[in-house]
Protein backbone atom coordinates (compact mmCIF):
# COMPACT_ATOMS: atom_id res chain seq x y z
CA UNK A 1 0.00 0.00 0.00
CA UNK A 2 1.17 3.38 -0.70
CA UNK A 3 1.43 5.81 1.38
CA UNK A 4 -1.27 7.87 -0.91
CA UNK A 5 -3.40 4.51 -0.64
CA UNK A 6 -3.03 5.16 3.09
CA UNK A 7 -3.84 8.40 3.34
CA UNK A 8 -7.66 7.73 1.70
CA UNK A 9 -8.20 4.89 4.03
CA UNK A 10 -10.65 5.02 7.07
CA UNK A 11 -9.78 5.73 10.87
CA UNK A 12 -10.78 2.71 12.07
CA UNK A 13 -10.69 -1.09 10.77
CA UNK A 14 -13.77 -2.29 9.52
CA UNK A 15 -16.43 -3.58 11.72
CA UNK A 16 -19.07 -6.35 10.52
CA UNK A 17 -22.76 -5.20 11.62
CA UNK A 18 -24.94 -7.59 13.34
CA UNK A 19 -28.62 -6.53 13.64
CA UNK A 20 -30.40 -9.31 16.41
CA UNK A 21 -34.33 -9.24 16.31
CA UNK A 22 -34.90 -5.90 14.68
CA UNK A 23 -38.35 -4.83 14.82
CA UNK A 24 -39.81 -1.88 12.85
CA UNK A 25 -43.11 -1.10 11.88
CA UNK A 26 -44.19 2.10 9.60
CA UNK A 27 -48.32 3.55 9.19
CA UNK A 28 -48.98 0.41 11.18
CA UNK A 29 -47.30 -2.58 8.92
CA UNK A 30 -44.95 -4.28 10.78
CA UNK A 31 -41.97 -3.88 8.14
CA UNK A 32 -39.74 -6.25 9.92
CA UNK A 33 -40.07 -8.84 12.85
CA UNK A 34 -37.12 -10.25 14.83
CA UNK A 35 -34.99 -9.58 11.48
CA UNK A 36 -31.66 -10.83 11.76
CA UNK A 37 -28.69 -9.88 9.71
CA UNK A 38 -25.13 -10.16 9.82
CA UNK A 39 -22.79 -8.22 7.37
CA UNK A 40 -19.26 -9.74 6.85
CA UNK A 41 -16.76 -6.65 7.76
CA UNK A 42 -14.93 -4.84 5.27
CA UNK A 43 -17.07 -6.33 2.32
CA UNK A 44 -19.85 -5.01 0.18
CA UNK A 45 -22.85 -6.46 1.15
CA UNK A 46 -26.06 -5.93 -1.08
CA UNK A 47 -29.32 -5.53 -0.58
CA UNK A 48 -32.10 -6.59 -3.31
CA UNK A 49 -35.86 -6.76 -3.45
CA UNK A 50 -38.76 -5.58 -4.60
CA UNK A 51 -39.46 -1.63 -4.15
CA UNK A 52 -41.23 -0.77 -0.58
CA UNK A 53 -40.18 -3.96 0.93
CA UNK A 54 -38.17 -2.10 3.35
CA UNK A 55 -34.34 -1.98 1.98
CA UNK A 56 -34.18 1.65 2.92
CA UNK A 57 -35.39 1.23 6.31
CA UNK A 58 -33.22 -1.08 7.26
CA UNK A 59 -30.23 0.93 5.67
CA UNK A 60 -31.59 3.68 7.75
CA UNK A 61 -31.66 1.82 10.90
CA UNK A 62 -28.39 1.19 10.57
CA UNK A 63 -27.45 4.65 9.68
CA UNK A 64 -29.10 5.57 13.21
CA UNK A 65 -32.06 7.08 11.28
CA UNK A 66 -34.75 5.15 12.51
CA UNK A 67 -35.21 3.55 15.94
CA UNK A 68 -34.96 -0.06 16.45
CA UNK A 69 -37.99 -1.06 18.55
CA UNK A 70 -38.48 -3.43 21.31
CA UNK A 71 -35.66 -5.63 22.41
CA UNK A 72 -34.01 -5.54 19.20
CA UNK A 73 -30.56 -4.27 18.29
CA UNK A 74 -27.55 -2.96 15.60
CA UNK A 75 -24.55 -3.64 16.95
CA UNK A 76 -20.54 -2.65 14.94
CA UNK A 77 -17.99 -5.55 15.92
CA UNK A 78 -14.89 -4.34 15.51
CA UNK A 79 -12.77 -7.19 16.47
CA UNK A 80 -13.84 -10.22 18.17
CA UNK A 81 -15.67 -9.47 20.74
CA UNK A 82 -14.92 -5.74 20.67
CA UNK A 83 -18.63 -4.43 20.40
CA UNK A 84 -18.86 -0.58 19.11
CA UNK A 85 -21.67 1.53 19.31
CA UNK A 86 -22.56 3.36 16.70
CA UNK A 87 -21.22 6.58 18.37
CA UNK A 88 -17.47 4.83 18.13
CA UNK A 89 -17.92 3.99 14.13
CA UNK A 90 -20.83 5.84 12.94
CA UNK A 91 -21.56 4.89 9.45
CA UNK A 92 -21.24 7.33 6.23
CA UNK A 93 -24.60 7.68 4.33
CA UNK A 94 -25.44 7.76 0.41
CA UNK A 95 -28.37 8.11 -0.91
CA UNK A 96 -30.11 8.00 -4.42
CA UNK A 97 -30.20 12.08 -4.96
CA UNK A 98 -26.67 13.58 -4.81
CA UNK A 99 -27.95 15.87 -1.77
CA UNK A 100 -25.53 18.19 -2.38
CA UNK A 101 -26.31 21.72 -0.89
CA UNK A 102 -26.90 24.30 -3.81
CA UNK A 103 -25.52 27.23 -2.17
CA UNK A 104 -21.75 25.34 -1.42
CA UNK A 105 -19.52 24.76 -4.30
CA UNK A 106 -18.16 21.35 -4.87
CA UNK A 107 -14.81 21.74 -2.21
CA UNK A 108 -17.55 23.08 0.41
CA UNK A 109 -19.96 19.97 -0.15
CA UNK A 110 -17.23 17.98 0.20
CA UNK A 111 -15.90 20.32 3.96
CA UNK A 112 -19.57 19.87 5.23
CA UNK A 113 -18.93 17.22 7.35
CA UNK A 114 -16.33 18.77 9.07
CA UNK A 115 -17.93 22.65 9.48
CA UNK A 116 -21.08 20.23 10.67
CA UNK A 117 -18.86 18.71 13.40
CA UNK A 118 -17.51 22.47 13.95
CA UNK A 119 -13.81 20.89 13.09
CA UNK A 120 -11.30 22.74 11.04
CA UNK A 121 -12.53 22.08 7.43
CA UNK A 122 -8.97 20.02 5.90
CA UNK A 123 -9.09 21.94 2.08
CA UNK A 124 -5.82 20.23 0.90
CA UNK A 125 -7.42 16.92 2.05
CA UNK A 126 -10.99 17.82 0.16
CA UNK A 127 -8.96 19.03 -3.06
CA UNK A 128 -7.18 15.61 -2.82
CA UNK A 129 -10.19 14.16 -3.08
CA UNK A 130 -11.67 15.46 -5.38
CA UNK A 131 -9.08 15.14 -7.89
CA UNK A 132 -9.52 11.74 -6.74
CA UNK A 133 -12.92 11.27 -8.15
CA UNK A 134 -11.52 13.39 -11.35
CA UNK A 135 -12.62 16.48 -10.59
CA UNK A 136 -9.84 18.73 -9.35
CA UNK A 137 -10.84 21.31 -12.07
CA UNK A 138 -14.25 21.80 -10.51
CA UNK A 139 -13.89 22.66 -6.89
CA UNK A 140 -15.29 26.03 -6.99
CA UNK A 141 -18.11 24.96 -9.41
CA UNK A 142 -21.48 24.89 -7.67
CA UNK A 143 -23.88 21.81 -8.10
CA UNK A 144 -26.21 23.61 -10.71
CA UNK A 145 -23.34 23.80 -12.82
CA UNK A 146 -22.34 19.92 -12.83
CA UNK A 147 -24.00 17.16 -14.40
CA UNK A 148 -25.57 14.01 -13.10
CA UNK A 149 -22.86 11.56 -12.79
CA UNK A 150 -19.95 15.14 -11.83
CA UNK A 151 -22.36 15.73 -8.75
CA UNK A 152 -22.44 12.11 -7.60
CA UNK A 153 -18.88 11.80 -7.69
CA UNK A 154 -18.79 14.78 -5.65
CA UNK A 155 -20.99 13.28 -2.94
CA UNK A 156 -18.80 10.33 -3.69
CA UNK A 157 -15.67 12.68 -2.52
CA UNK A 158 -17.86 13.76 0.55
CA UNK A 159 -18.18 10.25 1.90
CA UNK A 160 -14.42 9.32 1.55
CA UNK A 161 -13.84 12.84 2.95
CA UNK A 162 -15.50 11.40 6.40
CA UNK A 163 -13.14 8.30 6.15
CA UNK A 164 -15.75 5.81 8.18
CA UNK A 165 -15.22 2.44 8.29
CA UNK A 166 -18.68 2.03 7.24
CA UNK A 167 -20.72 3.12 3.94
CA UNK A 168 -24.11 2.62 3.56
CA UNK A 169 -25.68 3.54 -0.19
CA UNK A 170 -28.90 3.87 -1.02
CA UNK A 171 -29.62 3.43 -4.68
CA UNK A 172 -26.09 5.37 -5.34
CA UNK A 173 -26.10 4.81 -9.17
CA UNK A 174 -29.43 4.61 -10.24
CA UNK A 175 -30.17 8.04 -11.15
CA UNK A 176 -27.89 8.14 -13.93
CA UNK A 177 -27.23 7.42 -17.35
CA UNK A 178 -26.14 3.31 -17.75
CA UNK A 179 -22.56 4.61 -19.18
CA UNK A 180 -21.66 6.94 -16.26
CA UNK A 181 -23.23 4.36 -13.68
CA UNK A 182 -20.32 1.74 -14.66
CA UNK A 183 -17.44 4.40 -14.34
CA UNK A 184 -18.98 5.60 -10.43
CA UNK A 185 -19.40 1.56 -9.73
CA UNK A 186 -15.94 1.29 -10.94
CA UNK A 187 -14.54 4.36 -9.19
CA UNK A 188 -16.51 3.96 -5.83
CA UNK A 189 -15.69 0.10 -5.51
CA UNK A 190 -11.93 0.93 -5.67
CA UNK A 191 -11.80 4.22 -3.56
CA UNK A 192 -14.32 2.20 -0.94
CA UNK A 193 -12.64 -1.18 -1.11
CA UNK A 194 -11.51 -2.19 2.38
CA UNK A 195 -14.94 -0.68 4.08
CA UNK A 196 -17.87 -2.60 5.37
CA UNK A 197 -20.41 -1.31 2.74
CA UNK A 198 -24.23 -1.76 2.10
CA UNK A 199 -25.26 -1.47 -0.83
CA UNK A 200 -29.25 -1.21 -1.49
CA UNK A 201 -30.03 -1.87 -5.16
CA UNK A 202 -33.04 -2.61 -7.15
CA UNK A 203 -30.87 -3.33 -10.00
CA UNK A 204 -29.48 -7.17 -10.12
CA UNK A 205 -26.71 -6.22 -12.70
CA UNK A 206 -25.12 -4.00 -9.99
CA UNK A 207 -25.59 -6.32 -7.15
CA UNK A 208 -23.95 -8.56 -9.13
CA UNK A 209 -21.03 -7.04 -10.20
CA UNK A 210 -20.04 -5.37 -7.08
CA UNK A 211 -21.75 -7.67 -4.19
CA UNK A 212 -19.33 -10.13 -2.23
CA UNK A 213 -22.87 -11.40 -0.41
CA UNK A 214 -26.05 -10.82 -1.93
CA UNK A 215 -29.49 -10.57 0.67
CA UNK A 216 -33.24 -10.65 -0.96
CA UNK A 217 -35.49 -8.84 1.27
CA UNK A 218 -39.19 -10.15 0.48
CA UNK A 219 -42.41 -9.95 2.26
CA UNK A 220 -44.10 -8.77 4.68
CA UNK A 221 -42.90 -8.71 7.71
CA UNK A 222 -39.50 -8.98 5.49
CA UNK A 223 -37.14 -12.08 5.45
CA UNK A 224 -33.95 -11.67 4.47
CA UNK A 225 -32.38 -14.52 1.90
CA UNK A 226 -28.88 -15.38 1.02
CA UNK A 227 -27.92 -16.01 -2.74
CA UNK A 228 -24.77 -17.25 -3.90
CA UNK A 229 -22.68 -14.59 -5.41
CA UNK A 230 -19.98 -14.93 -8.56
CA UNK A 231 -16.82 -15.40 -7.52
CA UNK A 232 -14.05 -13.34 -8.50
CA UNK A 233 -12.91 -9.20 -7.62
CA UNK A 234 -15.19 -6.84 -7.89
CA UNK A 235 -16.26 -4.67 -9.94
CA UNK A 236 -17.18 -7.69 -12.04
CA UNK A 237 -17.20 -8.10 -15.86
CA UNK A 238 -20.89 -8.37 -17.30
CA UNK A 239 -19.64 -9.84 -20.12
CA UNK A 240 -18.53 -13.11 -18.50
CA UNK A 241 -20.58 -16.70 -18.55
CA UNK A 242 -21.04 -17.46 -15.14
CA UNK A 243 -21.93 -13.52 -14.51
CA UNK A 244 -24.29 -13.94 -16.94
CA UNK A 245 -25.85 -17.38 -15.35
CA UNK A 246 -26.06 -15.46 -11.58
CA UNK A 247 -27.86 -12.69 -13.37
CA UNK A 248 -30.84 -15.35 -14.57
CA UNK A 249 -30.65 -16.57 -11.31
CA UNK A 250 -31.09 -14.12 -9.66
CA UNK A 251 -33.80 -12.12 -12.25
CA UNK A 252 -35.83 -15.49 -11.46
CA UNK A 253 -35.39 -15.03 -7.67
CA UNK A 254 -36.37 -11.46 -7.89
CA UNK A 255 -39.36 -12.45 -9.41
CA UNK A 256 -40.50 -14.83 -6.73
CA UNK A 257 -40.09 -12.21 -4.53
CA UNK A 258 -42.06 -10.32 -6.13
CA UNK A 259 -44.96 -12.23 -6.51
CA UNK A 260 -44.62 -13.17 -2.89
CA UNK A 261 -44.62 -9.64 -1.90
CA UNK B 1 -35.72 46.82 -26.08
CA UNK B 2 -35.66 45.25 -22.59
CA UNK B 3 -34.50 48.92 -20.89
CA UNK B 4 -37.07 50.84 -23.39
CA UNK B 5 -40.47 48.55 -23.28
CA UNK B 6 -41.22 50.81 -19.88
CA UNK B 7 -40.48 54.10 -21.48
CA UNK B 8 -42.77 53.22 -24.19
CA UNK B 9 -45.77 52.11 -21.98
CA UNK B 10 -45.76 55.01 -19.77
CA UNK B 11 -45.61 57.00 -22.85
CA UNK B 12 -48.50 55.48 -24.02
CA UNK B 13 -50.14 55.74 -20.80
CA UNK B 14 -49.35 59.56 -20.80
CA UNK B 15 -50.48 60.05 -24.42
CA UNK B 16 -54.46 57.88 -23.39
CA UNK B 17 -54.51 59.87 -20.16
CA UNK B 18 -53.80 63.54 -22.15
CA UNK B 19 -56.66 62.22 -24.98
CA UNK B 20 -58.92 61.71 -21.53
CA UNK B 21 -58.55 65.10 -20.78
CA UNK B 22 -59.02 66.48 -24.54
CA UNK B 23 -62.35 64.66 -25.10
CA UNK B 24 -64.30 64.76 -21.17
CA UNK B 25 -62.97 68.39 -20.74
CA UNK B 26 -62.78 67.77 -17.37
CA UNK B 27 -61.58 70.93 -15.25
CA UNK B 28 -58.00 70.80 -13.89
CA UNK B 29 -58.86 70.50 -10.18
CA UNK B 30 -60.82 66.93 -10.88
CA UNK B 31 -58.24 65.90 -13.52
CA UNK B 32 -55.80 67.72 -14.37
CA UNK B 33 -53.54 67.09 -17.71
CA UNK B 34 -49.74 65.47 -17.95
CA UNK B 35 -48.13 69.13 -18.59
CA UNK B 36 -49.97 70.22 -15.46
CA UNK B 37 -48.98 67.67 -13.15
CA UNK B 38 -45.46 67.98 -14.57
CA UNK B 39 -45.47 71.73 -13.94
CA UNK B 40 -46.72 71.18 -10.80
CA UNK B 41 -44.23 68.76 -9.90
CA UNK B 42 -41.18 71.28 -11.22
CA UNK B 43 -42.39 74.42 -9.11
CA UNK B 44 -42.80 71.96 -5.64
CA UNK B 45 -40.15 69.51 -6.37
CA UNK B 46 -37.92 70.62 -3.22
CA UNK B 47 -41.31 69.97 -1.25
CA UNK B 48 -42.14 66.67 -2.69
CA UNK B 49 -38.74 65.36 -2.17
CA UNK B 50 -38.69 66.32 0.90
CA UNK B 51 -41.91 64.79 2.09
CA UNK B 52 -40.69 61.80 -0.32
CA UNK B 53 -37.58 61.36 1.73
CA UNK B 54 -39.88 61.27 4.98
CA UNK B 55 -41.82 58.54 3.64
CA UNK B 56 -38.78 56.53 2.16
CA UNK B 57 -36.88 56.77 5.36
CA UNK B 58 -40.40 55.09 7.01
CA UNK B 59 -40.40 52.53 4.50
CA UNK B 60 -36.99 51.58 5.00
CA UNK B 61 -36.84 51.37 8.91
CA UNK B 62 -39.95 49.53 8.35
CA UNK B 63 -38.73 46.86 6.04
CA UNK B 64 -35.42 47.00 8.82
CA UNK B 65 -37.51 46.45 12.00
CA UNK B 66 -39.99 44.37 10.14
CA UNK B 67 -37.34 41.91 8.19
CA UNK B 68 -35.66 42.17 11.80
CA UNK B 69 -38.85 40.95 13.89
CA UNK B 70 -39.78 38.47 11.12
CA UNK B 71 -36.79 36.65 11.38
CA UNK B 72 -36.62 36.28 14.87
CA UNK B 73 -39.87 35.06 15.20
CA UNK B 74 -39.67 32.26 12.81
CA UNK B 75 -36.75 30.76 14.18
CA UNK B 76 -38.30 31.00 17.54
CA UNK B 77 -41.44 29.31 15.63
CA UNK B 78 -39.69 26.91 14.25
CA UNK B 79 -37.35 25.51 16.98
CA UNK B 80 -39.74 25.64 20.28
CA UNK B 81 -42.85 23.64 19.57
CA UNK B 82 -44.66 25.61 22.43
CA UNK B 83 -44.21 29.23 20.77
CA UNK B 84 -45.68 27.29 17.78
CA UNK B 85 -48.50 26.01 19.47
CA UNK B 86 -49.08 29.15 21.54
CA UNK B 87 -47.54 31.87 18.99
CA UNK B 88 -48.83 31.08 15.76
CA UNK B 89 -52.79 31.19 16.77
CA UNK B 90 -51.87 34.78 17.55
CA UNK B 91 -50.09 35.53 14.73
CA UNK B 92 -52.78 34.55 12.33
CA UNK B 93 -55.87 36.91 14.08
CA UNK B 94 -53.30 39.79 14.16
CA UNK B 95 -53.27 39.52 10.52
CA UNK B 96 -57.65 38.77 10.70
CA UNK B 97 -57.56 42.74 11.66
CA UNK B 98 -56.83 44.95 9.03
CA UNK B 99 -54.33 47.12 9.80
CA UNK B 100 -55.87 50.33 8.38
CA UNK B 101 -58.16 49.60 11.67
CA UNK B 102 -55.08 50.05 13.51
CA UNK B 103 -53.55 53.28 11.75
CA UNK B 104 -55.72 55.62 14.45
CA UNK B 105 -54.35 53.91 17.86
CA UNK B 106 -51.24 53.40 17.20
CA UNK B 107 -51.40 57.39 15.94
CA UNK B 108 -52.73 57.53 19.35
CA UNK B 109 -49.94 55.54 21.04
CA UNK B 110 -47.10 57.19 19.00
CA UNK B 111 -47.93 60.20 18.03
CA UNK B 112 -47.45 62.51 15.00
CA UNK B 113 -43.90 61.45 13.84
CA UNK B 114 -42.21 59.26 11.87
CA UNK B 115 -42.78 56.38 15.16
CA UNK B 116 -46.55 55.41 14.18
CA UNK B 117 -45.70 54.89 10.32
CA UNK B 118 -42.79 53.04 10.97
CA UNK B 119 -44.92 50.85 13.55
CA UNK B 120 -47.79 50.99 10.61
CA UNK B 121 -45.03 49.46 7.82
CA UNK B 122 -43.70 46.92 10.46
CA UNK B 123 -47.29 45.23 11.03
CA UNK B 124 -47.56 44.75 7.17
CA UNK B 125 -44.10 43.66 6.61
CA UNK B 126 -43.71 41.25 9.54
CA UNK B 127 -46.15 38.58 8.28
CA UNK B 128 -44.95 37.68 4.85
CA UNK B 129 -41.44 37.59 5.84
CA UNK B 130 -42.63 35.34 9.56
CA UNK B 131 -44.15 33.45 7.26
CA UNK B 132 -42.07 32.98 4.46
CA UNK B 133 -39.03 32.04 6.31
CA UNK B 134 -40.89 29.79 8.65
CA UNK B 135 -42.36 28.02 5.66
CA UNK B 136 -38.64 27.66 4.32
CA UNK B 137 -37.55 26.71 7.73
CA UNK B 138 -40.03 23.72 8.03
CA UNK B 139 -39.16 22.20 4.43
CA UNK B 140 -35.63 21.69 4.91
CA UNK B 141 -35.34 18.31 2.18
CA UNK B 142 -35.12 15.55 4.75
CA UNK B 143 -32.48 13.90 3.07
CA UNK B 144 -30.03 16.56 3.86
CA UNK B 145 -30.88 16.73 7.45
CA UNK B 146 -30.42 12.91 7.31
CA UNK B 147 -27.24 13.39 5.61
CA UNK B 148 -26.45 15.73 8.65
CA UNK B 149 -27.31 13.71 11.30
CA UNK B 150 -25.06 10.75 10.09
CA UNK B 151 -22.43 13.31 9.93
CA UNK B 152 -22.50 14.00 13.58
CA UNK B 153 -24.07 17.82 12.96
CA UNK B 154 -25.61 19.88 16.48
CA UNK B 155 -28.60 21.55 16.50
CA UNK B 156 -26.92 24.27 16.01
CA UNK B 157 -24.56 23.63 13.07
CA UNK B 158 -27.65 22.03 11.72
CA UNK B 159 -29.04 25.07 12.00
CA UNK B 160 -26.42 27.61 10.68
CA UNK B 161 -25.23 25.18 7.83
CA UNK B 162 -28.13 23.29 6.54
CA UNK B 163 -31.89 25.20 7.67
CA UNK B 164 -31.11 28.38 7.72
CA UNK B 165 -29.61 28.13 4.41
CA UNK B 166 -32.24 26.31 2.72
CA UNK B 167 -34.96 28.40 3.84
CA UNK B 168 -33.18 31.86 2.06
CA UNK B 169 -35.12 31.62 -0.65
CA UNK B 170 -38.59 31.08 1.01
CA UNK B 171 -37.32 34.28 2.81
CA UNK B 172 -36.41 36.10 -0.31
CA UNK B 173 -40.09 35.61 -1.19
CA UNK B 174 -41.28 36.96 1.52
CA UNK B 175 -39.21 40.15 1.45
CA UNK B 176 -40.47 40.53 -1.97
CA UNK B 177 -43.74 40.65 -1.21
CA UNK B 178 -43.15 42.60 1.75
CA UNK B 179 -41.08 45.23 -0.28
CA UNK B 180 -43.96 45.76 -2.52
CA UNK B 181 -46.70 45.98 0.12
CA UNK B 182 -44.49 48.29 2.83
CA UNK B 183 -45.83 51.93 1.26
CA UNK B 184 -48.99 51.04 2.19
CA UNK B 185 -48.31 51.22 5.55
CA UNK B 186 -46.08 54.62 5.43
CA UNK B 187 -49.19 56.01 3.54
CA UNK B 188 -51.97 54.88 5.05
CA UNK B 189 -50.10 55.86 8.57
CA UNK B 190 -49.30 59.40 7.18
CA UNK B 191 -53.20 59.79 5.96
CA UNK B 192 -54.29 59.05 9.40
CA UNK B 193 -52.15 61.54 11.33
CA UNK B 194 -48.90 63.28 10.20
CA UNK B 195 -47.08 66.64 9.57
CA UNK B 196 -44.93 65.13 6.74
CA UNK B 197 -44.78 62.43 4.02
CA UNK B 198 -45.99 61.53 0.18
CA UNK B 199 -49.19 61.01 1.78
CA UNK B 200 -49.63 64.07 3.64
CA UNK B 201 -48.69 66.06 0.85
CA UNK B 202 -51.23 64.33 -1.26
CA UNK B 203 -53.99 64.98 1.90
CA UNK B 204 -53.02 68.21 2.13
CA UNK B 205 -53.19 69.17 -1.75
CA UNK B 206 -56.66 66.95 -1.86
CA UNK B 207 -57.96 69.56 0.19
CA UNK B 208 -56.86 72.47 -1.16
CA UNK B 209 -58.15 71.13 -4.71
CA UNK B 210 -54.52 71.05 -5.81
CA UNK B 211 -55.29 68.05 -8.31
CA UNK B 212 -52.05 68.68 -9.88
CA UNK B 213 -49.81 68.69 -6.86
CA UNK B 214 -51.51 65.62 -5.72
CA UNK B 215 -50.80 63.64 -8.85
CA UNK B 216 -47.43 64.75 -8.70
CA UNK B 217 -47.11 63.36 -5.27
CA UNK B 218 -48.64 60.06 -6.28
CA UNK B 219 -46.37 59.24 -8.99
CA UNK B 220 -43.29 60.38 -7.02
CA UNK B 221 -44.54 57.43 -4.43
CA UNK B 222 -45.32 55.13 -7.33
CA UNK B 223 -41.75 55.94 -8.88
CA UNK B 224 -40.02 55.43 -5.02
CA UNK B 225 -42.24 52.07 -4.17
CA UNK B 226 -40.98 50.52 -7.87
CA UNK B 227 -36.81 51.69 -7.15
CA UNK B 228 -37.19 49.90 -3.73
CA UNK B 229 -38.70 46.80 -5.38
CA UNK B 230 -36.27 46.98 -7.84
CA UNK B 231 -33.06 47.32 -5.80
CA UNK B 232 -34.48 44.51 -3.22
CA UNK B 233 -35.10 42.17 -5.79
CA UNK B 234 -31.27 42.87 -7.32
CA UNK B 235 -29.87 42.24 -3.99
CA UNK B 236 -31.38 39.29 -3.52
CA UNK B 237 -30.94 38.37 -6.38
CA UNK B 238 -27.38 38.80 -6.06
CA UNK B 239 -27.49 36.99 -2.12
CA UNK B 240 -28.94 33.78 -3.86
CA UNK B 241 -26.62 33.08 -6.38
CA UNK B 242 -27.79 29.53 -6.51
CA UNK B 243 -31.47 29.94 -6.61
CA UNK B 244 -31.99 30.47 -10.55
CA UNK B 245 -35.32 31.29 -11.67
CA UNK B 246 -35.42 27.39 -13.41
CA UNK B 247 -34.96 25.50 -9.92
CA UNK B 248 -38.46 24.08 -9.70
CA UNK B 249 -37.50 22.36 -13.15
CA UNK B 250 -34.37 21.25 -12.64
CA UNK B 251 -36.10 19.30 -9.65
CA UNK B 252 -37.97 17.62 -11.73
CA UNK B 253 -35.44 16.04 -13.78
Amino acid sequence: MTNSEKFFQPLSPPPAIRLSRVNLSYEGSVLFHDLDLELPAGRVSVLLGPSGVGKSSLLRLIAGLEVVEGGGSVKFIVSGDQVSDRAVTPPAYMAQQDLLLPWLDALGNVILGQRLRSDTPDRSRARDLLARVGLDNYAHARPAALSGGMRQRVALARTLMEARATVLMDEPFSALDAVTRLRLQELATKLLRGRTILLVTHDPMEALRLGECIFIMSGRPAQLTEVPSPVGKTPRDPADVEFLTHHAELLSRLGAAEAGF
Amino acid sequence: MCYFRPLIIAAGLILLWQIIVWLTGAPHFILPAPADVAIAWWTNHMAILGHAGVTLLEITLGLLCGTILGVFSALVLAYFRPAQRWLLPVLVASQAVPVFALAPILVLWLGYGIASKVAMAVLIIYFPVAAGFFDGLRRTDPGWTDLARTMGASPWTMLLHIRIPAALPALASGLRVATAVAPIGAVVGEWVGSSAGLGYLMLHANGRLQADLMFAALFTLAIFAVLIYFVIDNALRRALPWQPDRSTLQKEE
